[in-house]
C-alpha cells in the first residue's frame, strides 16, 4: 500500500503540541511530544493523555450477536454482562492468533469489538465471514469513533471533574455510556499501561473539545500528552503482549502463556468455535511438553535488547528470541520479553544471555510482569 | 533549532569543532538527538584507538532504536566524555555542549564536511 497515512481527528492538536509523528499501521500517530521517558514517568506517577484513534472498532448487533462472537472468538462472550468488557482473542482454524481484542458488551444484543489498527481489516473480514449463518450484523465502525485514553493514578480525579458518571462504581474492565465535558462518550475502565485509567470512545467531531477539556482538568495534577513510544514501554513493564511481537499467527494463546482466554467449556453453538480442535491439541502440548515459554528478562548491563535478538546459553547455544525490549524507566535497566526454551524459563535460571549485536550480555530471568501497581 | 556557526558537520549528523593543536571535539547534532529520542546508552571508542572517517566507532541507544556513531574524520581518540557515559541524557539536553562525545587528534579529514548553513539545508532536504 502506498496510500498516505491516515490522520486522526486530533492531528492538528498533536502538531500544535510539537509532537514527533510516526507512521503506525497506516496511521500518522504521535510517537512522543517531548521526552518519552518523562511521559512514561508521568503515567506511572500522575497521569497521561493518549490519542488512540487508530484502534479499530467493530460493532456486532442482533439477536445472535453473542452466539456469533462465541463462534468467532476463543472467549465466552455470551457470559459477559452488559456494561462489562473482556480481553479475548480471535484465532484461525490452526489455533494461530489473528489478533487480541477487547470486547465490550454495550447492551444485551450489542457488542463493540476493539481490534489493533494493524489487524482491524483482518478481524472485520473474519467476523463478517464467520457471522454469515447468524442473525446478527457486523458493522465497520472504525470511522465512527475517536479514542482518547487517560491513564495513571490521577486519572479518576481528572475525569470526575468532567463527568457525573459513577466512576467509583465503574470497575476495571467495565464500560458505561456517559457524558464527559459535555461530550457523549463510552467511558471504559481499561488501558494498556499497567495503571488505573480510562478509555473514552467519542465521535471524531468531539475529540478536540474532549482533549482540551481533559488537558485543562489535568493541568494542576501534572497530566501530560503521551505518545505511542511510552505506551510501548508502559505495556512492556506491565508484561502485556503486543500483536506482531509476542502474539502472531504462528503462536497459539497457550504458547503465549495466555491459555486462560480460551474457554472450551462455553455452551453456545454446542461449544464449537473457530480453532477449537487445534487449540485442544495446543493446550495439551503446553501442559505436557511446552517447547518455549514467555518470560521476562532484566539486563545486568546497559545495552538494550531489541525484538529479534537471540537469547543464548552460557556456551552460546540459541535458546530463545527476544520479542520486545526497551530501557525500562521504572527499573532503570533494559528489559525484554522473550520466548525461551522451557528448560531455561524458570525464574532465576543461571547463564541466560542476550546476543546484542555479537556481544553476549547476561540477563536475569523473571516471571512477568516487571511492574505491578500497588492497589 | 540552530546549529552553531563555528562547527562543521557530517552527513551522518556529527558535529566537529575547529581544531586546536590538531584536536577537535565531536558530538551529534541536536537534529540527530531529537530524531533518536531519549538516549539511554552510549558506547564510545577507546582512548588511543584509531577511527576512520565515515566508519562506525561506537553506538547510541535510545528507547526505540540503536544507531551507529560515525567518525567524521580520520584520527586518534585522545579523550572521551565520561560524563555522557554515566549520564547519556546529556546528548539530548545539551548536544552541542555537555553532551559532546569524544576528542580526536585529526590525521586527515574528508572533503565533504558541511558548514552550519549547508547542514541546515541538508537536513531540511
Amino acid at each position: 500500500m502506498t496510500d498516505a497515512p491516515r490522520r486522526t481527528a486530533l492531528d492538528a492538536t498533536h502538531r500544535a503540541l510539537g509532537a514527533t509523528m510516526t507512521d503506525f499501521a497506516g496511521w500518522d500517530m504521535p510517537l512522543r511530544y517531548g521526552s518519552e521517558r518523562d511521559e512514561h514517568v508521568a503515567v506511572r506517577t500522575r497521569a497521561g493523555l493518549f490519542d488512540l484513534s487508530h484502534m479499530g472498532e467493530i460493532t456486532v448487533t442482533g439477536p445472535q450477536a453473542a452466539d456469533l462472537l462465541d463462534f468467532a472468538l476463543v472467549g465466552n462472550i455470551g457470559g459477559v454482562k452488559t456494561g462489562r468488557a473482556r480481553y479475548t482473542m480471535i484465532c484461525n482454524a490452526e489455533g494461530g492468533i489473528l489478533d487480541d481484542l477487547i470486547v465490550y458488551r454495550l447492551a444485551d444484543q450489542e457488542y463493540m469489538v476493539v481490534a489493533n489498527a494493524s489487524n482491524a481489516q483482518v478481524v472485520l473480514d473474519a467476523l463478517t465471514a464467520r457471522g454469515s449463518g447468524f442473525d446478527a450484523e457486523v458493522r465497520d465502525d472504525r470511522d465512527a469513533y475517536a479514542l482518547l485514553a487517560v491513564q495513571g493514578p490521577e486519572s479518576p480525579g481528572i475525569l470526575k471533574k468532567l463527568t457525573d458518571a459513577d466512576l467509583d462504581g465503574l470497575k476495571y474492565y467495565a464500560g458505561l455510556p456517559g457524558t464527559v465535558a459535555g461530550v457523549e462518550a463510552l467511558i471504559a475502565r481499561t488501558g494498556y499501561t499497567g495503571e488505573d485509567g480510562f478509555e473514552l470512545f467519542v465521535r471524531p467531531a468531539d475529540a478536540v473539545a474532549l482533549w482540551e477539556a481533559l488537558t485543562e482538568a489535568g493541568k494542576d495534577v501534572g497530566l501530560v500528552p503521551c505518545g505511542l513510544s511510552c505506551r510501548d514501554t508502559l505495556r512492556l513493564e506491565a508484561g502485556m503482549p503486543l500483536y506482531g511481537h509476542e502474539l502472531t499467527t504462528a503462536t497459539t494463546p497457550f504458547d503465549a502463556g495466555l491459555g486462560r482466554v480460551v474457554k472450551f467449556e462455553k455452551t453456545a453453538n454446542n461449544g464449537d468455535f473457530v480453532g477449537r480442535a487445534a487449540l485442544e491439541v495446543a493446550a495439551e502440548r503446553a501442559e505436557a511438553a511446552p517447547p518455549r515459554k514467555l518470560v521476562g528478562l532484566i539486563a545486568q548491563g546497559r545495552r538494550v535488547p531489541r525484538a529479534g535478538y537471540p537469547v543464548v546459553s552460557a556456551d552460546g547455544t540459541v535458546i530463545g528470541e527476544v520479542t520486545s525490549g526497551a530501557p525500562s524507566p521504572t527499573l532503570g535497566k533494559p528489559i525484554a520479553i522473550a520466548y525461551v526454551d522451557a528448560a531455561y524459563a524458570t525464574p532465576g535460571t543461571e547463564g541466560v544471555h542476550v546476543d546484542i549485536r555479537g556481544s553476549h550480555e547476561p540477563y536475569e530471568v523473571i516471571a512477568l510482569p516487571f511492574y505491578k501497581r500497588q492497589k | 533549532m540552530s546549529n552553531p556557526q563555528q562547527l562543521r558537520y557530517s552527513k551522518e549528523h556529527e558535529w566537529l569543532s575547529a581544531a586546536e593543536e590538531g584536536v577537535s571535539t565531536v558530538g551529534i547534532t541536536e537534529h540527530a538527538a531529537n530524531a533518536l529520542g531519549d538516549v539511554v546508552y552510549v558506547q564510545l571508542p577507546e582512548v588511543g584507538s584509531t577511527v576512520t572517517a565515515g566508519e562506525s566507532c561506537g553506538e547510541l541507544e535510545s528507547t526505540k532504536s540503536v544507531s551507529d556513531l560515525y567518525a567524521p574524520v580520520h584520527g586518534e581518540i585522545v579523550e572521551i566524555n565520561e560524563d555522557v557515559v554515566s549520564d547519556p541524557s546529556l546528548v539530548n539536553s545539551a548536544p552541542f555542549e555537555g553532551g559532546w562525545l569524544f576528542k580526536v587528534k585529526i590525521s586527515d579529514e574528508p572533503a565533504e564536511l558541511l558548514s552550519a548553513d549547508e547542514y541546515a539545508a541538508f537536513i531540511t532536504g
